[in-house]
This record gives C-alpha cells, sequence and structure tokens, in this order.
C-alpha cells in the first residue's frame, strides 16, 4: 500500500466540457433571477397560498446534503475508520460546496434579494432563520478550518480530531436548525413536529452520502483515478442504512400524527387523498427513494447497484423535501374549526402550485453553483487522493 | 485595543446598514410607519387596540369593509397579471357553514394582531414587529421577502406583493418583494380616527365592528367583551389576539 496522495485535478478536455455545461445552468438561473426581480414573483408558481416554492425545494436538499456529506469526514476524523480518512478532506470541501449552493438558491429567491446586508446586520434571535444564518455562516468558518488542519502538512492528529468533533457538532446544530424551521411552525398542521429536526438529520445523512458518493465517482471518471469496488460496496451499505433510518423517522412522524385525531386529515391528505403528494410520497419517497435503494446494496451490493441506489437516494430526497414544503403549504389551514366555508379567500381547500420554469432553473442552478464550487476546489486544493483503489485503502484496526 | 477595533468595525457596519436603508427609502419613496423608534413614539404601551366583529351583525353581501380598506390602503391596485391567489388580501369576508347545525354566518377577517404574534417571533430581521399599543405591522424598509411571516401566520392574514404595485395611497408605502398586512390603520389611530373598515361599516348601517382600547376597562369594547360571550380564531394556539367575534 502506498502513502495517500492528494493531487489537483488537470483541466482536461471534459472537465472544460462539464465546466461549461455547469456554467450554463448556472448562467440560466442567474437569468431566472433577473427576470424575477424585473417582474416580480408574479412569473413563479407561488402565490399567496404557497409561498415557498420549487427553489426552497432544492435550496433545503442542497443545506441538508450539505451537513450529511461530511460525514465521510466525521467517520474518519471523530469515529477514527481509517478507510474514509483519504476521502475526508473532499468531504469537507463537497459540504461546504453543498452550503454555498443551497444558500445562493435561498437568498436569490427573496422577495428583495439586494437587502442581503440587512439580514446580515439586523438580527431577531428569536427568529430560527436569524439563527441559521449564524449557523451557516459559522458552518462555512468551522468546515473551512477543519479542511486546512487537515491540509497542512505537520499538524497533530488530535488538532485534526477536534477540528473534526468541532465540525460534526456544528453540523447536528445546523440541520436541527433547517428542520426547526418547520418543526416549529405551530399554526401549519402539516408541520409542528419536534421530530422534524431529528428527521432532517437523518435525511442528511442519506443525501449527504449520495451526494458525496456520486459527485467522487465523477471527478474520479474525469480525472482518471480508481475508486476500488470494495470500498464502494461498504458506503453503499452504509447508505442503505441512512435510508432505512430515514424510512423509519417518516414512519413515527406519520404514525404520531395519525394517533391524534386533530391530524387525521393532513394524515389522510398526505398519505391517501393527496393526489400528487401522496403519489410522490409513496411511489417517489418511500419506494423509489426508500425500499429500491435498501434491496439493491443489502440484497445485490455491486459497484452498479450503489451507484443506482445513490441516484434513486437523490431523486426520493428531493421528492420528500416537495412533500413536506409544498405539501405542507398545500394543506389548509383550519382556521374555523367546525365550520364549512362557503366562501372566501382560498379558505379550507386544497392550495394548488404549480412550479415554473424560472424556479426549476433557479434550483438547477444551485445545484450547478455546488457542482462547479466543488470543481474549482478540487483543480486548486490538493483535496482528492490520487488512488482509492481497495488494495490502497487503509483497513480499520 | 482590540475592543476599540471592534467597535469601529461594528460602527462601520451599522453606518453601511443605515445608507443602504436610506438609499432604497428614497429610491421607492417607502415611508415606514414605526419602523423605528423615533417613528413609534405615537404608539402608547398604555393601550391596546382591538376590535370585536359581532358576526350576527355582518350582511353576508355586503362588502363595504373591504373596499374602504382597499380605498384606504391602496392595496387593490395590483398589476396586469393578479389572480385572486397572487392579490393581496388585508382583509376579506368569509361565509361559513355550521358542519353539524348548518347555521350560516358571514364575518370579516383581518391580521389578528396578536399579543405574541407568531410573524414577529420568526422574522429573521425584525420587520414583522409590534408597537407597544399592540398594532403588529412590517417595517418595509427591512423586509427582505422571506415569507416566513407568511408561513407562521395562522389566520392566513398576510400577502406579499407579487408585482410592481401602482396609485399607491400615501396611507400605506407598499413595495415589490415584501410582504404586507391589516395595519389596524394605524395613520388613523395615530390621528384620534378609527380604522377604514370600522367607519364603513357604521356608515353601511350594520355597526358589525367595534374598535377600541382593550386595556380601557370603561371603553365600550371592553365593557361589550365582559358582558358578552366572544372567541378568538385559533384561541387553542394562545396567541391572545386583539381581534374577538361574536355570535362566530
Amino acid at each position: 500500500m502506498e502513502r495517500t496522495i492528494y493531487r489537483e485535478i488537470k483541466a482536461t478536455p471534459s472537465v472544460w466540457m462539464v465546466a461549461i455545461l455547469l456554467g450554463a445552468f448556472v448562467g440560466a438561473a442567474g437569468l431566472s433571477v433577473l427576470t424575477i426581480e424585473h417582474h416580480g414573483h408574479i412569473i413563479t408558481g407561488m402565490n399567496n397560498q404557497i409561498v415557498w416554492g420549487l427553489p426552497h425545494v432544492f435550496a433545503i436538499f442542497l443545506i441538508v446534503a450539505a451537513s450529511g456529506a461530511l460525514n465521510v469526514a466525521s467517520i474518519a476524523s471523530v469515529f477514527g475508520k481509517k478507510a474514509y480518512k483519504p476521502m475526508s478532506r473532499f468531504s469537507a470541501l463537497l459540504s461546504i460546496a453543498l452550503l454555498l449552493g443551497g444558500l445562493s438558491v435561498l437568498v436569490l429567491d427573496l422577495g428583495r434579494p439586494d437587502r442581503l446586508l440587512i439580514a446580515m446586520t439586523s438580527y431577531n434571535f428569536t427568529s430560527i432563520f436569524a439563527w441559521n444564518m449564524i449557523l451557516y455562516n459559522g458552518f462555512f468558518v468551522i468546515v473551512g478550518f477543519y479542511l486546512a488542519v487537515q491540509m497542512i502538512t505537520g499538524l497533530s492528529a488530535k488538532m485534526v480530531k477536534m477540528a473534526g468533533l468541532a465540525a460534526f457538532i456544528w453540523r447536528l446544530a445546523l440541520t436541527t436548525g433547517t428542520g426547526s424551521i418547520f418543526g416549529w411552525l405551530v399554526a401549519r398542521p402539516g408541520y409542528d413536529a419536534a421530530i422534524m429536526a431529528p428527521l432532517f438529520i437523518v435525511m442528511s445523512f442519506a443525501f449527504g452520502l449520495a451526494f458525496f458518493l456520486l459527485t467522487t465517482l465523477v471527478l474520479f471518471k474525469l480525472s482518471d483515478r480508481e475508486f476500488g469496488d470494495v470500498l464502494l460496496k461498504r458506503m453503499g451499505s452504509l447508505l442503505g442504512v441512512f435510508v432505512a433510518a430515514v424510512l423509519y423517522f417518516t414512519a413515527i412522524q406519520h404514525l404520531t400524527n395519525i394517533y391524534a385525531t386533530e391530524h387525521a386529515g393532513v394524515e389522510r391528505f398526505f398519505l391517501r387523498e393527496g393526489g400528487i403528494y401522496t403519489t410522490l410520497f409513496w411511489l417517489v419517497q418511500v419506494l423509489i427513494g426508500g425500499l429500491i435503494p435498501m434491496a439493491l446494496v443489502f440484497l445485490r451490493p455491486s459497484r452498479q447497484s450503489t451507484i443506482w441506489a445513490s441516484i434513486l437516494v437523490i431523486i426520493g430526497g428531493l421528492a420528500q423535501v416537495y412533500v413536506i414544503v409544498i405539501g405542507g403549504q398545500a394543506y389548509p389551514l383550519e382556521i374555523f374549526p367546525g365550520y364549512e366555508v362557503l366562501e372566501g379567500f382560498n379558505e379550507g381547500m386544497v392550495n394548488s402550485y404549480t412550479p415554473s420554469l424560472y424556479e426549476l432553473a433557479l434550483g438547477l442552478g444551485g445545484v450547478a453553483v455546488t457542482l462547479l464550487a466543488a470543481g474549482v476546489g478540487v483543480k486548486i486544493l490538493r483535496v482528492l487522493p490520487t488512488n482509492l483503489s481497495d488494495a490502497n485503502v487503509p483497513a480499520d484496526s | 485595543m482590540s475592543k476599540c477595533a471592534e467597535l469601529t468595525r461594528r460602527d462601520i457596519l451599522k453606518s453601511g446598514a443605515a445608507v443602504t436603508t436610506l438609499s432604497l427609502a428614497s429610491g421607492v419613496t417607502l415611508m415606514a410607519f414605526g419602523g423605528s423608534d423615533a417613528d413609534a413614539a405615537g404608539a402608547d404601551a398604555g393601550k391596546r387596540w382591538g376590535l370585536l366583529i359581532d358576526a350576527s351583525k355582518c350582511d353576508a353581501n355586503c362588502t363595504d369593509c373591504v373596499t374602504a380598506c382597499k380605498t384606504e390602503n391602496g392595496w387593490d391596485a395590483h398589476g396586469d397579471h393578479a389572480s385572486p391567489e397572487t392579490s393581496s388580501a388585508w382583509i376579506r369576508k368569509v361565509t361559513l357553514k355550521d358542519r353539524q347545525t348548518g347555521r350560516k354566518v358571514s364575518a370579516p377577517v383581518m391580521c389578528q394582531h396578536c399579543d405574541t404574534p407568531p410573524c414577529v417571533d420568526v422574522c429573521p430581521t425584525g420587520a414583522s414587529m409590534k408597537r407597544a399599543d399592540g398594532i403588529v405591522l412590517v417595517d418595509k424598509h427591512i423586509c427582505i421577502g422571506c415569507r416566513y411571516c407568511m408561513m407562521a401566520c395562522p389566520f392566513k392574514a398576510r400577502s406579499f406583493v407579487h408585482e410592481p404595485v401602482h396609485d399607491q395611497s400615501v396611507n400605506a408605502p407598499r413595495g415589490m418583494g415584501t410582504v404586507e398586512a391589516c395595519t389596524l390603520c394605524v395613520h388613523r389611530i395615530d390621528k384620534g380616527r378609527i380604522p377604514a373598515c370600522v367607519e364603513s361599516c357604521e356608515a353601511a348601517g350594520h355597526s358589525a365592528i367595534l374598535f377600541g382600547d382593550l386595556k380601557d376597562p370603561d371603553s365600550p369594547i371592553s365593557k361589550a367583551l365582559e358582558a358578552y360571550p366572544s372567541i378568538a380564531l385559533r384561541d387553542d394556539l394562545g396567541l391572545n389576539p386583539a381581534v374577538r367575534y361574536q355570535n362566530l
């Protein structure tokens, strides 16, 4: 076994092609933002009932995945699994890139993105949003520091472990904050649940690992490096465990609601009568993004099955966030219990939402920002190991 | 030394934010009401303004309160693409039917001016704010348009301005990309007048909306609340709204 060597990727024509493609997506997102800025959100699919649309789905997915992508590094630094050590630099870099992409979408979908300075300087500390701004900014600093101590030669392993531990605790706080954006909304029956925070944490484990695996494999392919089958299958099994945990927390989320009679309506909506949301829940989130990936990695573990499982977990994850964010708003608020609303302002009916192309472009632009940032990172920094073949992966003690 | 440097840095940041606010303000000619301590000086902490809506007096076919609010605050002036889903609705009329008894009843719904408003709790910048006299407002200067307040409001009382606005009323400046809601006609209250919806309901001969100071035990609204049963919408949330309903 040779020593782990980290090298920048070379700017080959295929790397340039990918960069140009990603740049096109970022450009499309930029055009969308300018158009929305000019005309107002009227040209998007949002309205006064569904106030957070597709951009929020992408933003929340990326922010949740950001803390999850750091897992690989945490497994190495905090939990001492040596096989993960060579990947931990890129894990830290990718988590920063994911947060950057997610926050870009979130900020650019504001009604007044030009007032970002106000959001940075005027805080209301009873707002979980304001706390999140501190958590997000702190994440950049702490994970950036963690990446730096990993890269600086001559620093003690203890220092790396301490930085890794700080980053691990911070990422748990960050995802707790993201989940609490919904968990603490007491007025809406689709949210208002303490389980949102731990649910978001397990979601982050699954989404982040899936995103990490796919991004790493693409970068390895582009730079002609080897990623061993045994290592990949091992990480695939871990992904399967995370997916099972997401399904478990999702089951508890719904079972708790079903038990309380007052929440029977919203559960009937999500699980049986919600149209697109019911379909997304059972077909995409549970089956395609949950059961099938588990079957793939546990029943037929292979390189291909791990790759497919990762892709399906991301598709299922986007569906899950869509059901939580948009489905939670689509279900009507119960303002007049015991009454049927004969006339009113979309009262008591399921609110409709059709995403616009502008919102899709903005959301995909966020993914492109993430991938571009990660790509630039591996081009200029020595974070990607040259060889992850099974023979070269350190054995765990 | 380091403390001095930190203070200076903070001061610079603060002044930067202030300049931004001013230039934005002149660009869009927004006037803040109660946006700063100075503006809110008119608010009297010894008062809490509220409404008592008697649903039995509200005519299902009358929308005078909605029309008066639109005229007073200029939120009817919307753009070319507005639909009922995207138009602002500071006040709306609802007609309800009791699921068990079939009894029908109508009433207006607006910002309930909660004592512990969820919109104020969740607002990241403090743009959603409650004045000393209990009126819940949006400071249009520091609203970033995140819409978290709309997610948190149990009454769907808030609207997001989806389009460029025209023909604004000087009473209530509006801005695209920000959130707005019933101000309880704060501009009138500060001049000793009653809200436009209350005035129009009286003019229509219904007098279904009673306005007054909830903290004054001798005010007509306090006496009415003491004498007759009333409810708050979503009372289970414990928000103690300043708008209460009778015969709903």
